[in-house]
């Protein structure tokens, strides 16, 4: 599953990064990168700091020390318009959407990089605005099909269940077109069935579109299944960084995840 | 350079900033433990002023129209909560501040059905003339009347200061506006603390309600003492008791500053904007007021 | 039975994203603008063209203005009226001392004058939010007016602050009767409307409804946070502009500051939370019911002193007007939260049904 795709060169590279809020250290010293093309997973216990790490990524926490290089741009921090505007797209652990809109209101909101006109050709709503509305409703319509989710694409989001509401979002972050993508914990309160599709869905994006997938989970069979390489985070510290096989076998890690005094 | 005039325009200002403290720390208290802000805080001090005047010239006395107000404003309190804080009690805040807008109107209009609209005065037995050595000795005329209200909102602030520290029900009540679902779970029963808070509100702006009424006379106007009170808590941050006094103390001098040095510069009439535009200042360089405490948005 | 939609499909994503997408509400509404336009003047009088319709059509605009700011950007203002005050004055300062420019642009540029004071007290919504941002918009409102009192140049140093608007003339043609005025009125509050309901259905309305859902994962997708806050601040701004600067030129005539009091904006904001936030037709309902309302109390009123003998005054009349209006809101906040627009949905989705219940 993991040696077929065809990996390339790292296009994030996480140097040395440490957060703290006040007192509380989330992130110590972590480095690792991600190569171009692959699914890498983070994982850890509770509390590890996986999502901070992709908040830093993505630069809604700025970190007091390290950097971040994507695409061959080291930054110390960016903010979070910026990190769009490089191709990072990302979805939410409590999930981050637009609960007055509809499905397709919501990820048309992701397509909003690329729409070039502004409010007053807008108002207008006839010629050039109109064009680019309808333009970017059929490529949202090609991620609507790409995602089975034709059935709800008028419902307003907060009436959906959890499931759907996750498969939402990953249309949103699709719809961004973007170089890498950031999925926090995309499996969580879902069932086999629809772990089944979402896993379809990040192979399927993976594999049509290059997308370099970074994603935090904590189902191990889906880690093991989708990743190519998998880092390990505990307390903040990275403690294995290697193929889904080398990190089962890590003593480390098993200490870290049955709760191993250390 | 005047400086026994200097001193009268502050002592006056920061006297004057106390009496909008009265109003402010009614806010304070109901935020403090339900999370609401109350808009209809001043139409509160409206009714409750009213319904006292009203009682007394009734031909009651003055303790007795005194305890039968507090009844009355305790009853509201109650019943606001019943009837207008409970169906909402999940809906995020800004609805919550636009149900008490619409509170204020209905109590405003009921106060008025109720009792009429012409104004009354208030006579609570202090004369609003300068202290008498104050001004003889050094020139400076600061009102007695001014002076009491000072005092009893001092005595309100350490009253109520003392009772979210060290009573029991003041620990429920700052647990309740911390996290519902928590102080519910470890058996606070929320429906009476909110009854609670909202009659002791309630009485809160009894009090203010005598104070302004007293001093300006008890007429539709006094409704909107309430917002001369939002800066007050902008500065205080919106939870402190403290920070009530402080904020008021501090937008009554400034406004009361401005208004005598700098107004004259420009037209005057100063006030009617000055707090407010204080109040904006502060928020753009610290949101949560002096004493507030800082919000951490986390996604 | 009449309300189905079997049989109309849609090919195109064009036609999918129309504003009336089912024929019937399409020919409902164009029946209703040939009522607004054609029967009304015909057959309405002077007092419900002038005292009734205008405001009413009015209000709605600036409901719309205050809507798009708070119901669609989530940015709660209390300064609607300060905004209709800039562009009423700026309006008649525009008509006095350039007459060449001609009415409307003088209106549309008296609307941007409204917009620059939008942007610049909806500069502290970057830092602040929810209710603060509400007393911040409290600091504009009394400033404006105050500014309006004391800059006699706005007046043209009126001793009292009053101004009497000029007559319109438009290509010399004088909007002078209640009917023309009415007609001014709806051709603009309509072409606004349009231009707003285009507006929100486009990338700038999801980026005002991403900005009041949740801003954070807004500008993590993309979304200007800025850019965006002033442009909601400035677009409503020109719509309450606008509807200031109709308000002085085909109701009021007569202008005092004092017609743009805080009591206005709170008004305007019952409007909203009623009529639906976050709702172009929202907007005219809530205009409607607030406008007529007053008028239902005291024909009502008038028919329970005839019918008793009983006499109602005024007083008591007002003061139930009070009562009411707050008792609507809590009642709508409560039990409707997304205010008479929702339960116009919910009707023509039972209609859909007719005559079958579900």
């Amino acid at each position: 599953m993991t040696d077929a795709r065809r990996t390339g060169k790292p296009i994030l590279t996480v140097e040395e990064v440490s957060l703290s809020f006040g007192g509380v250290k989330a992130l110590q010293g972590v480095s690792f990168d991600v190569r171009e093309h692959e699914i890498r997973a983070i994982i850890g216990p509770n509390g590890a700091g996986k999502s901070s790490m992709l908040n830093v990524i993505n630069g809604v926490y700025h970190p007091q020390q390290g950097t971040i290089a994507f695409k061959g741009r080291r930054r110390h921090d960016v903010d979070p318009h910026e990190a769009a505007l490089q191709g990072i797209a990302r979805t939410f652990q409590n999930i981050a959407l637009f609960r007055g809109m509809t499905v397709l209101d919501n990820i048309m909101t992701g397509r909003n990089l690329k729409m070039k006109c502004n409010f007053l050709q807008q108002a207008l709503y006839w010629g050039s605005a109109q064009r680019e509305e309808l333009e970017h409703r059929a490529k949202v319509e090609e991620i609507v099909d790409f995602l089975e989710i034709q059935h709800i694409r008028k419902t307003p989001v907060g009436r959906l269940p959890y499931g759907l509401q996750k498969r939402v979002e990953l249309g949103r972050a699709l719809a961004a077109e973007p170089t890498m993508l950031l999925l926090d914990e995309p499996m969580s309160g879902m069932n086999l069935e629809e772990k089944q599709d979402m896993s379809r869905f990040i192979l399927d994006v993976n594999d049509q579109f290059g997308t370099t997938v970074v994603l935090i989970e904590h189902d191990m069979s889906v880690v093991m299944d989708l990743s190519d390489r998998v880092v390990v985070l505990n307390y903040g510290r990275k403690i294995a960084d290697g193929t889904p096989d080398e990190v089962r076998a890590n003593p480390a890690v098993i200490d870290a995840y049955l709760g191993v005094a250390h | 350079m005047n400086v026994a005039f200097f001193f009268e325009v502050l002592i006056g200002g920061l006297l004057a900033g106390v009496m909008y403290s009265l109003v402010a720390l009614g806010f304070v208290l109901i935020y403090k433990a339900s999370g609401v802000f109350n808009f209809a805080q001043g139409a509160m001090v409206f009714l409750a002023a009213l319904t006292f005047v009203s009682i007394m010239k009734m031909g009651i006395n003055f303790w007795l129209a005194l305890a039968v107000t507090l009844g009355v404003m305790v009853a509201f309190g109650i019943g606001i909560e019943k009837i207008v804080l409970r169906p909402l009690v999940n809906q995020p805040p800004i609805t919550l501040f636009m149900a008490t807008i619409g509170l204020a109107f209905v109590l405003e209009g009921l106060s008025q059905l109720v009792w009429g609209s012409q104004p009354h005065g208030l006579e609570l037995g202090i004369p609003d003339v300068p202290m008498q050595w104050l001004s003889q000795k050094w020139n400076i005329n600061v009102s007695q009347f001014e002076l009491f209200a000072a005092g009893v909102a001092g005595a309100m602030v350490a009253a109520l200061a003392l009772f979210f520290q060290y009573t029991r029900i003041g620990r429920a009540l700052r647990a309740v506006a911390d996290d519902h679902q928590a102080a519910l779970a470890v058996g606070i029963p929320l429906k009476n603390i909110w009854a609670i808070v909202w009659a002791v509100a309630g009485f809160v702006a009894l009090v203010a309600g005598l104070m302004w009424g007293a001093r300006n006379g008890v007429q539709y106007a006094l409704t909107f003492i309430a917002l001369k009170a939002l800066p007050v808590l902008i500065l205080g941050g919106f939870e402190s008791v403290p920070g009530a006094i402080i904020g008021g103390l501090i937008i009554g001098a400034s406004e009361k500053l401005a208004e005598v040095y700098i107004g004259p510069m420009v037209g005057g009439g100063i006030e009617s904007w000055f707090a407010y535009v204080i109040a904006l200042l502060f928020l753009l360089v610290r949101p949560q007021g002096l004493f507030g405490e800082k919000i951490i948005d986390r996604v | 039975m009449l309300y189905r939609e079997a049989g109309q499909f849609k090919a195109t994503y064009a036609q999918d994203q129309q504003i009336f997408p089912i024929r019937q509400d399409r020919i409902a509404f164009a029946l209703l603008l040939a009522a607004a336009f054609v029967v009304v003047p015909l057959i309405a009088n002077q007092y419900w063209l002038s005292a009734i319709l205008t405001p009413f059509l009015i209000l709605s605009l600036a409901t719309l203005g205050l809507n798009i700011l708070t119901g669609y950007a989530g940015q709660l203002s209390l300064g609607t009226a300060a905004f209709m005050a800039v562009g009423a004055f700026m309006a008649y300062n525009f008509v006095l001392r350039m007459p060449w420019l001609g009415v409307i642009p003088s209106f549309i540029l008296a609307g941007l004058c409204a917009a620059a004071v939008g942007i610049v007290f909806g500069l502290p919504s970057l830092r602040i939010k929810g209710f603060y941002l509400a007393v911040a918009t409290l600091a504009c409102q009394f400033f404006v007016l105050w500014a309006i009192q004391r800059i006699g140049w706005i007046t043209n140093y009126s001793a009292s602050g009053v101004i009497t608007a000029q007559k319109i003339e438009i290509f010399a043609y004088a909007f002078d009767t209640p009917v023309r005025k009415y007609l001014l009125t709806l051709a603009i509050v309509a072409v606004m409307a349009l231009l707003a309901k285009n507006l929100m259905r486009s990338e700038t309305g999801r980026a005002f409804m991403a900005v009041r859902d949740m801003d954070v994962a807004a500008s993590v997708i993309g979304i200007p946070m800025m850019k965006t806050k002033l442009l909601a601040f400035a677009i409503s701004s020109f719509y309450c502009g606008m509807a200031g600067a109709l308000y002085a030129y085909t109701y009021l005539g007569t202008v005092e500051p004092e017609a743009f009091t805080l009591d206005l904006s709170f008004r305007i904001l019952f409007m909203v939370i009623i009529g639906g936030v976050g709702s172009i037709l929202g907007s005219f309902l809530g205009a409607a019911f607030i406008t007529l309302l007053p008028i239902f109390l005291s024909v009502l009123f008038g028919g329970i002193s005839h019918a008793t003998g009983m006499e109602i005054s005024h007083a008591v009349v007002s003061n139930l007007e009070l009562i009411i209006f707050g008792g609507l809101i809590i009642f709508f906040l409560i039990v409707e939260p997304q205010g008479l627009a929702r339960l116009w949905q919910i009707a023509k989705e039972k209609l859909r049904l007719w005559p079958f219940p579900h």
